[in-house]
């Protein structure tokens, strides 16, 4: 902001008089005419699909009738909110997305850094490609494919795990309709199949380690395990922290599909997220001016979450989305 | 003396190395096994007779080879219907995708656009906040997009991410020069990104064009939501009865008949798995650079 109003002193001064700073502005704006049109195919989806909706968000503080359209609708002010937050629901829903989504953060956030560490270290190219190849590979399996497998394998009487179970003498719990399995199900299956795809990025950054790091390592004696704790986890620290503050912005939005996929009458009481709580009230009950505050209440608490972690960071780490 | 002290430290040092090669090399083929496992056994499944499944007796070949599950599973029209709607989808889809954000991510990329700061936020925002379920489903209702082709194929096509992917690779190799050059020639900037600049930007053409077209044969929930007509549905939402809701898709019998008929099904699961797959799979290990490459891309700062 500052650093505009200097600019615009300088031009300001350079230039005789203000008028002919607003012509210069028309003309640069007269110039980016034809980018302009190459922008417009964009503006007006995202205004039609995404700032549309946006400004139909006004619904979580009316009662929205389809009768009578967003605008006709009569204002409840916090009604909705508050119906939500006296429900038995809130605190299952709340508890259930906050335990998938941290459990997963504790796991599915360290274990892909690991995994670009060890990925570095191999030095036979040829495996090292096929590792790699194999580990992205699960990446692009549809959620559907990967619900369906894990039906498949934890299935308790014929799965290949309770097979395997069986051959050393272990009977499989059923294990898809404990509601106390779930998150350990979700979450581990995620990092079976993203943990590969989600190392990518820092073994860019690893790459990007200028080699004489480890060269003067090397003089000084480090072994490999020093080397990997002095120079590679401090560096890809500010990677790693970006990361965790984008993760954190979407704290109360979990993977919805795969949770929708996996859910059963069985395991509800640790599978409700707030996420299909919006779908089942919104779209099966049609509550939809209910569903909108969830959903709203839901965004507002990540983006506060966002925040707040960026600021932490920038104080702490230096290290900041904006 | 000294010299010697320093090589005895040196290979005592290497021992320890040693002993960490051999550990990374061994979990990463341990990682290697957990991966590839699961999707070979459902291969092999697919060719199993299911009671052999059932009872443990299939871990690494089939024991007899079937291909009931394939021959039930092919003889489904909405399988083939499926498949059609979702290629159809994923072609049209991805077009238009590259026709949006591709534009958008240059004329982000150009330093002299007027109001740039502004334009970008506009299109930042929307990564943050949205209107949810309700609002957008009802927004797409309005626009009579309900149960059309297009409601799979245009209103989510623009992607912040890969307007910022490939804002960063114009930003970093095409010249600003280039630009320049062909102004004093007389060049428009609509001719000049499309006979220069396009041309000079084939790989983040396959980067985007990549990414869109696995994330729409693979997605399902916007289907679901919006699609309820069932000549249109696709794949995915097929392979969601046959996989998820463990709907029969042989009608219903009893005695006898019934067993047959869940043996079947059990083995068009697998199938269905297999067949629905395959496409992505065949074409990754050949396309993977590119996948990379748009990581690597988007890695870099901004």
């Amino acid at each position: 902001m500052e650093n505009k109003v200097v600019t615009q002193t300088i031009t300001n001064a350079t230039v005789i008089s203000n008028n002919s700073n607003t012509s210069k502005r028309l003309k640069q704006f007269k110039k980016s005419g034809p980018l302009y049109v190459l922008l417009l195919p964009s503006i007006i989806l995202l205004i039609c699909f995404t700032y549309l909706p946006m400004y139909g968000l006004i619904i979580a503080f009316k009662d929205y009738s389809p009768t009578l359209g967003i605008l006709e609708s009569p204002w409840v002010g916090l009604k909705h909110f508050i119906q939500f937050f006296n429900s038995y629901q809130f605190d299952l829903t709340i508890k259930n997305t906050l335990n998938i989504s941290l459990y997963s953060i504790l796991v599915g956030f360290p274990l892909p850094i690991a995994l670009a560490i060890l990925c570095n270290q191999l030095r036979i190219g040829m495996f090292k490609k096929v590792f790699q190849v194999t580990t992205y590979l699960p990446h692009f399996i549809s959620t559907m494919v990967m619900c369906g497998m894990i039906l498949i394998f934890l299935s308790p009487s014929n799965g290949l795990i309770s097979n395997f179970l069986g051959l050393i003498g272990i009977e499989m719990p059923n294990v898809l309709s404990k509601a106390s399995f779930f998150s350990s199900i979700y979450v581990w299956s995620d990092v079976w199949q993203h943990i590969g795809w989600d190392s990518i990025i820092y073994l860019a950054a690893l790459s990007a380690i200028n080699p004489t790091y480890y060269e003067a390592a090397t003089m000084d004696g480090a072994s490999k395990m020093q080397k990997i704790l002095h120079i590679d986890i401090p560096l890809l620290l500010p990677t790693a922290m970006i990361l965790l503050i984008l993760r954190a912005g979407s704290l109360l939005s979990v993977g919805f599909e795969k949770v929708l996929l996996l859910q059963n009458p069985l395991n509800i009481a640790g599978s409700e997220v707030i996420s299909t709580y919006v779908y089942k009230i919104g779209l099966q009950n049609f509550q939809y001016s209910l569903s909108t505050a969830i959903g709203l209440f839901n965004t507002v608490v990540n983006i506060v979450i966002l925040l707040l972690v960026n600021w932490m960071s920038k104080k702490l780490t230096k290290t900041s989305l904006f | 003396m000294k010299k010697k002290f320093a090589k005895k430290s040196r290979t005592e040092k290497s021992w320890k190395d040693r002993i960490f090669d051999i550990s990374v090399y061994g979990i990463a083929i341990l990682m290697m096994v957990m991966i590839i496992y699961p999707l070979w056994f459902i291969v092999i499944a697919s060719f199993s007779n299911p009671a052999d499944i059932a009872n443990g007796n299939v871990w690494f070949w089939p024991k007899e080879w079937k291909l009931d599950g394939y021959i039930e599973l092919l003889k489904q029209e909405m399988i083939w219907r499926g498949y059609l709607n979702t290629i159809i989808y994923t072609i049209v889809g991805t077009f238009i995708a590259l026709v949006v954000n591709i534009p958008a991510g240059y004329v982000l990329s150009r330093q002299d656009l007027f109001g740039r700061k502004l334009i970008s936020t506009f299109y930042i925002i929307p990564m943050f906040i949205g209107g949810g379920l309700i609002p957008t489903y009802l927004v797409v209702k309005n626009f009579g997009l309900l149960d059309t082709f297009w409601v799979l194929v245009l209103p989510f096509s623009v992607s912040a991410f890969n307007i910022i992917i490939a804002k960063t690779f114009f930003k970093n190799s095409i010249p600003e020069s280039l630009w320049e050059a062909a102004q004093i020639d007389g060049c428009g900037t609509i001719r000049y990104f499309l006979t220069m600049v396009l041309p000079l930007s084939k790989a983040i053409l396959a980067v985007i064009g990549l990414w869109t077209a696995v994330g729409i044969w693979n997605s399902w929930f916007d289907a679901m939501i919006y699609i309820s007509n069932e000549s249109l549905q696709p794949l995915q939402l097929i392979l969601r009865r046959i996989l998820i809701a463990n709907e029969s898709l042989l009608g219903t019998a009893s005695g006898d008949l019934a067993s047959e008929l869940r043996r079947l099904s059990e083995m068009m699961k697998y199938a269905a798995i297999v067949v629905s797959t395959l496409p992505i799979m065949c074409l990754y290990p050949f396309l993977q650079k590119y996948f990379n490459q748009g990581v690597m891309v988007g890695s870099i700062k901004e």
